[in-house]
């Protein structure tokens, strides 16, 4: 294992230009998360680490060795995609295998048992080993195809939204384990999501990617609590971010066009008057939708609050983000 | 628009039982989402209600009158598919108006009624556009329109979000649950999203291998779940289960978990055997008081709160706490728990005892 670079990685199809001078390193044994809706160039990243496409300008090195001009076979990577991929006539014993007895590794065959045992339990699919891959649920074949991968031992795992097929409770399950796998083996990740959650609670750097640009590298706590513009603080935090003119409360900096409100960064009971003019019991907290000077913002309170639609609530914001015109934030006087 | 009765409703499909006898009403004007994981039953409920499956025994009444055996056309219900069809070769505004002119009103009537539906729906200004060349949004609020037109007794949604990326759901949402205060339109909606459910719904119907698990308003539930299976279903992380094997007698207001006592709701049922003490991650306290310890074996950060898996006696437990609360995995903690809020379970029948607590929720279910 060791760290992955990629220097001004530009890549266009046609007349889109997918990645702008992308320049990121992947530290050994860290697990990076690229986040960013559909079209901002996380999986053309991923697909220029693994070899199934090549940058146009720029490079990328594994372990210090130029990847130019180098097949995904010889890079010693491992890919799992979003849309599984198995060998349909073999048993998942076999889909497991299969990496491990390729001629280039040439695994003795009790190594190869104990990896499927440990894998396979992992993923917890230990008692479908001898089914058909076809004979699977999508999850279980999800599943496999993750296990494909980590029976091996590459310079970097590539995964493409590996768990967006799967359903919400083997989705907590596998967020857990894939953490706990990657931190006990020291391996590197460059994972792919859309989802914030995974990002989060996984990543230990966040890469923020905005049509093609990477605006914002660094841990899930720094992106969460000192983004560096509107995009960035919106990629992260449920409720999103309240965007509203700055104008709206007092004390913004004199070049803020925009302030920027977690939930938590709005203090209820001081300040100015607002309208509940919804509110979401979501069990373990409530949304309050409020209406302020003809702004909405979403906000959350206790589970059980009396406050019902109509109730006039006070409001304020504490430590608030201000973004300037074009979107950047403003910290003290100066722009981040 | 119209109340909805299923009383006693059951479907099979040659030898596998997709309904059992589920009863439950939909009030006039509310907002009522069907829950539960694939397969429950949940998509065979609406779609009987609708007229496209026909139940094998029960009743099915739509504003006072039994439908249960008419077909679609003759129910007065609207229905918007997951992956709604629009038809390509007409522009917006005769898509939406399609349905009046097949009834056969009058040609200015309709233009009055496509222009107000236009209007709810926000879409006045793209009424002459092909449907084409629209956005996902756009095109939903086509689907909408559509249904909306007609004015039906009811509106039948089978996850009408579920095809679409999770920001723009989110957004879209909002705007439905809007769309219907504005409209106050009985709504019946199919999702197995716990979240959305919690989100959207006046009422929840939980659905597990065909049988109404729990019916109530989201809080309710939430607080106060009837089974394991809602407990776990409603949530995320889901409702920790600490096992235990005791007795739990009538007045009964503590449990003992490995020899450290913690204090319950008063009870109203006896059992004994295999309970669980169920409590909410939320409502999990680290003190270094408590005799009760439990190992960190993971943390999980979200921004304003953190996830931290704990290792206890009587199994692994979840629990939600404020971000700036420093953790590290493997450390020893103490736990307490809110005392107020736990429900315990009979592990054998999957069921939530009665209490003190939970009477007013559970004793009418």
């Amino acid at each position: 294992m060791a760290d992955v670079i990629l220097k001004n990685v530009t890549k266009s199809f046609g007349a889109d230009l997918a990645l702008d001078n992308v320049s990121m390193t992947i530290p050994d044994g860290s697990f990076v998360v690229l986040l960013g809706p559909t079209g901002a160039g996380k999986t053309t990243t991923l697909r220029m680490v693994s070899g199934l496409d090549t940058p146009d300008s720029g490079e990328i090195s594994i372990a210090g060795r130029s990847m130019t001009g180098l097949t995904p076979a010889q890079r010693n990577v491992a890919m799992v995609f979003q849309q599984y991929s198995l060998y349909p006539h073999l048993t998942v014993r076999e889909n497991l295998a299969f990496p491990l007895k390729s001629p280039l590794l040439n695994t003795p065959a009790d190594e190869i048992a104990r990896k499927i045992k440990e894998v396979s339990e992992v993923l917890q699919i230990s008692h479908k080993l001898d089914n058909k891959a076809t004979a699977l649920s999508g999850g279980e074949m999800q599943r496999v195809s993750i296990g494909r991968a980590l029976v091996r031992n590459p310079a970097i795992y590539l995964m493409d939204e590996p768990l967006s097929s799967l359903d919400a409770k083997l989705r907590a399950d596998l967020r857990i384990e894939l953490k706990r796998i990657q931190s006990k083996s020291g391996a590197t990740l460059l994972y792919v999501t859309h989802d914030q959650i995974e990002a989060m609670t996984m990543a230990t750097h966040v890469g923020v990617l905005d049509k093609g640009k990477l605006v914002q590298f660094g841990s899930p706590r720094e992106i969460y609590e000192n983004p560096v513009s509107i995009y960035a603080a919106s990629r992260l935090g449920q409720p999103r971010v309240n965007i509203l003119p700055a104008g709206l409360f007092a004390g913004a900096p004199a070049n803020a066009v925009k302030i920027g409100l977690r939930p938590e960064q709005i203090v209820q009971g001081s300040g100015e008057d607002s309208l509940v003019t919804r509110v979401e019991h979501l069990g373990d907290q409530t949304r309050l939708h409020l209406s302020f000077k003809d702004h909405d913002l979403v906000s959350v309170t206790d589970a059980h609050t009396p406050l019902s639609e109509g109730d006039i609530v006070k409001i304020r914001p504490d430590k608030p983000f201000y973004f300037d015109a074009d979107g950047a934030r403003i910290v003290s006087g100066g722009s981040l | 628009m119209a109340q909805i009765m299923i009383r006693n409703v059951r479907k099979d499909f040659g030898s596998f039982n997709a309904v059992k006898s589920s009863t439950f009403t939909v009030e006039d004007g509310e907002f009522f989402m069907l829950l539960g994981p694939s397969g429950c039953g949940k998509t065979t409920t609406l779609r009987m209600m609708a007229g496209l499956e026909l139940p094998t025994s029960g009743e099915i009444f739509i504003g006072g009158e039994e439908v249960g055996m008419k077909p679609a056309s003759q129910r007065d219900i609207a229905f918007v598919f997951q992956m709604f069809a629009l038809y390509p070769h007409m522009n917006v505004g005769k898509n939406i108006s399609y349905p009046l002119i097949s009834q056969g009103m009058p040609r200015a009537q309709v233009k009055k009624k496509v222009g107000e539906v236009a209007e709810i729906l926000g879409i006045t200004d793209i009424l002459n556009r092909p449907v084409g060349g629209l956005s996902g949004g756009d095109r939903q609020r086509v689907a909408l329109g559509r249904a909306i037109v007609r004015d039906p007794k009811a509106f039948l949604m089978d996850e009408p979000l579920g095809a679409l990326d999770a920001e723009f759901r989110e957004h879209m949402s909002e705007e439905l649950r809007a769309l219907h205060d504005r409209m106050g339109a009985t709504t019946v909606y199919v999702t197995h999203d716990q979240l959305e459910a919690m989100q959207m719904g006046d009422k929840i119907v939980v659905m597990n291998h065909g049988v109404v698990e729990q019916f109530g308003r989201p809080q309710q539930i939430y607080d106060w779940p009837a089974t394991m299976f809602v407990a776990s279903f409603l949530g995320s992380p889901s409702m920790n289960f600490l096992a235990f094997d005791g007795m739990l007698g009538n007045n009964q207001t503590s449990v003992a978990l490995s020899g450290v006592d913690f204090t319950i709701p008063a009870s109203l049922e006896g059992a004994r055997g295999k309970l669980a003490f169920g409590v909410r991650p939320e409502h999990v306290r680290f003190t270094d008081t408590s005799a009760y310890k439990g190992q960190v074996l993971a943390t999980e950060y979200l921004g304003t709160t953190q996830i931290v898996t704990v290792a206890t006696p009587n199994g692994d437990l979840k629990s939600r706490i404020s971000a700036s609360h420093a953790i590290t995995v493997g450390e020893t903690v103490g736990l307490e728990f809110d005392a107020r809020t736990i429900t315990v379970f009979n592990v054998e029948t999957g069921r939530a005892l009665l209490s003190h607590a939970n009477q007013e929720v559970l004793g009418h279910g």
